[in-house]
């Protein structure tokens, strides 16, 4: 993962709440089974309408997204941050996340930052007016800057301290692997397994033929 | 220390406590796995040559790409048909346990869970998929992950995650006729909103939670993610105990002992603080049915489609509007009124064996509108054959359904079972977003009675627009067979 620290790149207004993962990469698109090649997926139920933000040049080069409340709600689905990713946005600024889409994004070195509603008015008005303004995220201070407009955003100390390090998740729990084994050694025997897997008899599964009226 | 339900199976698993804003490391009992969210996380370990640490709490099903019809034939779908591949030779050469297409334990992974006895009270649970909070039902702290979460619980069998807030939301009282756990739920997060349970893991409390089945009370839990919470719960109780004994992998013996003298313990002691409550009387409810495009736009079935000139704030007034121009609504329009293409009974919301009974009750002897399309599909293959032990699959068929093999079907566009550009659907699903069920689909979520009601009809209708004979009681999922069916029994 890279390490992040200050970003500059066109802003984009997307002045829509509750963008849920589906509309940020519909389901079919979930199909794919490698991990990147996603940037044609992006909002594409809006990619067809002409009018739609990134269909527009001053806007197409973004990767500052400025959205509305409650972005990334709905499905779990991590596709949502490599379809963002993968069209080349760096950050996303809201005033409320999905809590999952906000942890989802901060593993995959994804900014999700969060601006006070007022704030993110302010940018959208810069953005507007004067489209393929850029924005400068600072990690370190925690401001995103547009024009004349800076506004503070919130991260916690924990996901910026790991994206300002690219710290990958998985080795940094496996160097706890002491405590891990430590646990397991007392865990009550009551706890299920799956394996050796118990089975209720077996019944053969023909397929179900439907009437058609 | 007096805790809540969730705090303390939270302390339970604490492998470590993060210092520092670090977030806690927390041990994971039961790791379900299904064909979408799994390829990229086995192919993290692949690359970074990292084992399953624990193929023994690890467990795949096949369900949100299965077709519903002709299983026994290759996948039609290329790219389906490479996720579920891509699945059964991750789940080989990682060694971990796998029901597939065909195979009695194959559906959705929800269901799957539970009916195996895997899903216990006090474990913790997660899946890559937000549904997973359907296992809270039974006390187990079960929430959804990412791909790279799912990744990491492979890897290391722990999740770390930063601390949640509690919200207490009791339902006081008894359901009224013809109302379900389905309702509360959709109530719910019609009050709080789909975001109004963000951050924090709900308790679901009171008196008409302790009167649901277990299934009803897997309703409930199932979508509390769609009030943006992480997690819900219910504390475990005899409904629960009972639920589980005997089960495949339920405890047996002293364990068995052991484990219930735990269970017990699992609930907010009474001096216990919420960071919030919500308190709701069951007597006020009734049918709900959602006119929008997310699940927090939803009303009583007897009130009409709102106003959006009539909504004070500016957001929502601006939801409200690009709603009903994607759903085709008429403002004002009685709710009772909408006419529907499709009726879809299913998903791991309300696809379970008390679903399908409490809909056939409903369905039997009767037929189904004109033009409409009846869809039926069990959650689990287990419990269409359960279904059919009981003979309701005939029910469904000689009213004019099709009923279908076991699979998510139309509750996502997926698989082959989708809805069509401006086609209307009540869905016992959990989710009405925009082209959800199919590009263009329009979905209002609904209760299995509703569903089986609007079947009968054509139009949105609750089980009280029928002529029922009297005595027939639809709210008690007691599984007490109609007359003519066979004694239910585990198949
Ligand atoms: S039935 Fe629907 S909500 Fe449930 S797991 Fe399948 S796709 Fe997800």
């Amino acid at each position: 993962m890279e390490k992040f620290t200050t970003h500059t790149g066109v802003g984009v207004p997307l002045r829509r709440s509750n963008v849920d993962t589906d509309q940020i990469i519909p389901a079919v698109y979930l199909k794919r089974i490698t991990r990147t090649g996603f940037e044609d997926a992006l909002f594409a139920a809006w990619r067809g309408d002409p009018s739609f933000v990134l269909n527009q040049d001053a806007y197409k080069t973004g990767s500052v997204l400025v959205a509305g409340p409650d972005f990334g709600t709905g499905s779990s689905r991590e596709h949502a941050v490599w379809a963002l990713k993968d069209y080349g946005f760096k950050v996303v600024l809201a005033s409320r996340f999905a809590d999952i889409f906000r942890g989802n994004s901060g593993k995959q070195g994804l900014v999700a930052g969060i601006v006070a509603q007022e704030d993110v008015e302010l940018l959208w008005k810069v953005l507007e007016t004067k489209p393929g303004t850029e924005v400068t995220v600072d990690l370190e201070h925690r401001t995103a800057q547009a024009d004349d407009v800076t506004v503070p955003f919130q991260i916690d100390d924990y996901t910026r301290w790991r994206l300002m390090e690219g710290l990958d998740d998985i080795g940094l729990t496996l160097s706890h692997e002491e405590d891990i084994a430590a646990f397991e050694a007392q865990r009550e025997p009551w706890r299920p397994r799956t394996l050796p897997a118990k089975h209720l008899p077996t019944v053969p599964v023909e397929p179900a033929r439907p009437v058609r009226a | 220390m007096a805790g809540t339900l969730a705090e303390k199976v939270w302390d339970a698993h604490l492998v470590r406590r993060g210092a520092n804003g670090e977030p806690d490391l927390l041990y994971i009992d039961l790791h379900l796995v299904h064909e979408v969210t799994s390829p990229q996380a086995f192919e993290g370990l692949r690359l970074a040559g990292r084992p399953v640490r624990r193929p023994d709490l690890t467990i795949a099903t096949e369900d949100h790409n299965t077709p519903t019809l002709d299983i026994d034939l290759p996948i039609a779908d290329l790219t389906s048909r490479t996720q579920i591949e891509t699945l059964r030779a991750n789940a080989r050469e990682f060694g971990v346990r796998l029901h597939s297409l065909g195979d009695a334990d194959q559906g959705i992974v929800h269901q799957v869970g539970p009916q195996l006895g895997l899903t216990m009270p006090g474990l913790t649970v997660v899946c890559g998929d937000s549904h997973t909070s359907t296992h809270g039902a039974f006390g187990a702290l079960a929430f959804g992950i990412g791909t790279s979460e799912v990744e990491h619980v492979l890897a290391t069998q722990t999740l770390p995650l930063a601390p949640f807030k509690t919200m207490a939301i009791t339902v006081n009282g008894q359901l009224p006729p013809g109302a379900t756990s389905k309702d509360i739920i959709l109530a719910i997060i019609a009050k709080i909103g789909t975001g109004g349970g963000q951050g924090y893991v709900l308790e679901y409390r009171g008196e008409a939670i302790r009167s649901l089945s277990m299934e009803a009370r897997m309703t409930i839990c199932n979508m509390s993610i769609e009030a943006g919470a992480r997690a819900g719960m219910i504390a475990p109780d005899e409904t629960t105990f009972e639920y589980l004994k005997g089960r495949p992998h339920a405890p047996e013996g002293a364990d068995w002992d052991a484990a219930v003298e735990y269970w017990r313990t699992l609930r907010t002691d009474d001096d216990a603080t919420f960071d919030a409550e919500v308190v709701l009387e069951a007597a006020d409810l009734e049918p709900f049915v959602t006119w929008g495009t997310n699940p927090g736009q939803g009303l009583p079935l007897s009130a009409n489609v709102p106003v959006p000139a009539q909504i004070a704030d500016e957001n929502e007034r601006v939801a409200a509007e690009r709603a009903l121009e994607y759903m085709g609504l008429e403002p004002g329009t009685p709710l009772r009124d909408i006419a529907v293409d499709t009726v879809f009974i299913g998903s791991c919301t309300n696809g379970r064996i008390e679903d399908l009974r409490s809909v056939a009750k409903v369905l039997q002897g009767r037929t189904k509108a004109d033009g409409v399309r009846v869809l039926v599909v069990p959650s689990s293959a287990r419990v269409r054959l359960q279904a059919e032990a009981e003979g309701l699959d005939v029910i469904f068929k000689e009213f004019g359904a099709e009923w279908r093999n076991a699979g998510c079907s139309m509750c996502l566009g997926m698989n082959p079972d989708q809805l069509a550009p401006g086609e209307r659907a009540a869905s016992t699903s959990n989710r009405n977003f925009e082209g959800r069920q199919g590009k263009g689909g329009r979905t209002h979520l609904v209760s299995p009675l509703v569903a089986a009601a609007t079947a009968v009809r054509g139009t949105l209708s609750s089980v009280a627009d029928l002529d029922l004979p009297d005595g027939v009681d639809l709210t008690t999922f007691d599984g007490s067979p109609l007359a003519p069916l066979a004694e239910p029994s585990l198949v």
